[in-house]
């Protein structure tokens, strides 16, 4: 279907010599009333990227993607998809979305959805071709009332492809999905951005942001924490914890250990934050009595609260109801589906 | 610009005809109301039976009113209760819509705002003219009410299209109440407008305070109007007046409520 879409592929990052970006955010903030929302965003995304914005809840995630589809204007800053104002891109079908929750009539059924949405653009792919893309062919006469969160999911993401989009914007697509709807969601994703489709897609969860895509950006309160590959975004918290049985510790002599971040000595336990947790364990097995060592690498999930101060700063609950922020990261997440609305 | 546009088959990509509006649209709405019983309920199938309940009583069926007789009187009566009824609950059920994000979901589509109310005041009109016809189908079967043929195509047609009046209310209220209630509290206010547009119960049983605020309430100018071609005699301005009142007040409250909405969405 998009022959040249492929030299995207290829030319990605740099984009197409004189191609207009597919996002270009430039000094964009958003206020609401006396709440800065998003506080000074550049983000320039090429065609063919595969992006993760990342962060917890009220980062900002949704209001950026808001204004990317034109649902908002930013109090200040420019957005523009492809070189155009985000209405139009949305009227040339040029860009289209997964949202979070709703948007979606529980009286129509399943492909009187599909075919609602499809007679609203013009020269759209076939209802029945992106129903079997988003593997719900087979309850296309079911009453979306009657669909579970992970359907409803897969639904909204045929609704999205319909027009064919060059850019496709998913807002915490994942959220109630169980493990292998979280699976064959982004298989299906994947497949699409492997055919040069540009994605971004928000996401709290940081293995999704890892697995999927080329890009992070990881936003907090507002603001651009870190941009780059996921390993690169790992790398700029990245460090291992060192724990022993240890009495009269020396906390200086600790702290002098190369790449040593920080010391935490309570009673006999001693936990060591460092780089080099080789050097460290060195030290305690050879100069000090320490026992029962144990070594363990800083997960993603510490890399996250380490750059977003999440685990710190309260703004994280800013955003509505309480709800979990960081789902253990190993852990399958159970569908919560009916109980997060 | 020398460079393609974007990405192939995007570039020449043409914004919807219309706005986005079709029939097609249409047709799925309709097929979504019908499912609702309840919303065939209330504006087919009650008119019809207060129709059978009070059109027909043999103490005054069949007494004379204009060019016809009494059971013809209620009959358009009750097809106009049926029919704001009908357009009323096509234009709030934007409420039920906001409330779904289904609005949100929809501003992320070519559709124009106005096309979205467009169809929404077709959908209305589509289940308005099905509950006229179904009361004056109900008129038709009992061979109680009498008119001359032309007269039930006239007041048929003129009850349909100022139906339209209350899309206008319908929305205004869908728009200002954001919330699953809003098809009761226009129910409940339809019933009131009913009374005091005299659909009920004729004005002249009231006393006399509470038929001058009558002449103030939404359904009369629309309620006299429609009756005209039958009962006739003398033509009163402030009906028009009414009509025209109310018209601009649900327009201009629906226009207002519908800017806000789509600016903030």
């Amino acid at each position: 279907m998009n022959p040249t879409n492929d030299p995207a592929r290829t030319g990605r990052r740099a984009g197409m010599p004189g191609s207009p970006p597919a996002i270009d955010l430039v000094g964009v903030h958003k206020r609401f009333g006396a709440v800065e929302a998003v506080r000074g965003i550049d983000v320039r995304v090429e065609p063919g990227e595969v992006v993760a914005f990342l962060g917890p809840n009220g980062a900002g995630k949704t209001t950026t993607i808001d204004m990317v589809l034109g649902l908002s204007q930013p109090s200040s800053g420019t957005v523009t998809v492809f070189g155009n104002a985000p209405r139009d891109a949305v009227r040339r079908g040029l860009v289209s979305a997964v949202m979070q929750s709703g948007g979606l009539l529980k009286d129509f059924t399943v492909a009187e959805t599909v075919a609602y949405t499809s007679y609203l653009f013009t020269g759209t792919r076939p209802p029945a071709e992106v129903m079997e893309r988003a593997g719900i062919a087979g309850i296309a006469d079911r009453l979306v009332g009657k669909c579970s969160g992970g359907e409803q999911q897969r639904l909204r993401f045929a609704m999205a492809l319909l027009p064919d989009p060059a850019l496709l914007l998913l807002d915490e697509p994942t959220q109630g999905m169980d493990v292998e709807g979280r699976r064959s969601f982004w298989a299906a994703i994947r497949r699409d951005a492997d055919a040069g489709r540009t994605i971004m897609f928000a996401t709290h969860y940081l293995e999704e942001a890892d697995a999927y895509a080329d890009r992070v950006v990881l936003i907090s309160a507002g603001q651009i924490v870190a941009d780059g590959t996921a390993a690169e975004v790992k790398a700029l918290a990245s460090g291992r914890t060192v724990r022993a049985t240890l009495a009269d510790a020396d906390g200086a002599a600790l702290r002098g250990i190369a790449g040593v971040d920080r010391v935490e000595i309570r009673g006999t336990s001693v936990v060591v934050h460092c780089t080099d947790s080789d050097a460290v364990a060195r030290h305690l097995l050879t100069k000090t009595a320490a026992r029962d060592l144990e070594i363990t690498a800083l997960g993603l999930e510490e890399a996250f609260v380490a750059l977003t101060g999440a685990g710190r700063t309260d703004h994280t609950n800013r955003a509505g109801p309480p709800r979990v922020d960081q789902p253990p990261v190993d852990q399958p997440h159970v569908d919560q589906g009916g109980m997060r609305r | 610009m020398s460079t393609p546009q974007v990405v192939a088959g995007q570039a020449g990509r043409e914004v919807p005809p219309f706005g986005g509006f079709s029939t097609a649209i249409v047709r799925l709405e309709i097929r979504r109301l019908l499912r609702n019983r309840r919303t065939v309920l209330f504006t087919v199938v009650f008119p019809v039976f207060f129709f059978l309940i009070f059109g027909l009583n043999s103490s005054y069926a069949s007494n004379r009113i204009g060019q016809g007789n009494e059971s013809a009187f209620i009959m358009i009566s009750m097809a106009l209760y049926g029919a704001v009824l009908a357009t009323s609950g096509g234009g709030a059920i934007v409420s039920v819509e906001r409330l779904a994000a289904w609005s949100r979901q929809l501003r992320i589509t070519p559709l124009q705002p106005a096309a979205y109310i467009a169809v929404k005041m077709a959908t209305s009109l589509v289940l308005g003219l099905a509950a006229i016809l179904a009361v004056y189908l109900a008129g038709l079967l009992t061979h109680t009410p009498s008119m001359p043929a032309v007269l039930w195509v006239a007041t048929g047609a003129a009850l349909w299209v100022g139906s339209l009046l209350f899309a206008a209310f319908g929305l205004f209220a869908g728009y200002l109440l954001p919330s699953e209630n809003v098809m009761q509290l226009i129910g409940f206010a339809l019933m009131l407008f009913s009374f005091g547009g005299g659909l009920f119960v004729p004005l002249s049983q009231f006393s006399h305070p509470l038929r001058v605020l009558a002449t103030y309430t939404p359904l009369y100018g629309l309620n006299q109007l429609v009756h005209y071609p039958l009962v006739q005699g003398p033509f009163d301005w402030t009906w028009v007046a009414n009509l025209l009142a109310w018209l601009t007040l649900f327009t201009a409250g629906a226009i207002w409520r519908f800017r806000k909405d789509t600016a903030r969405i």
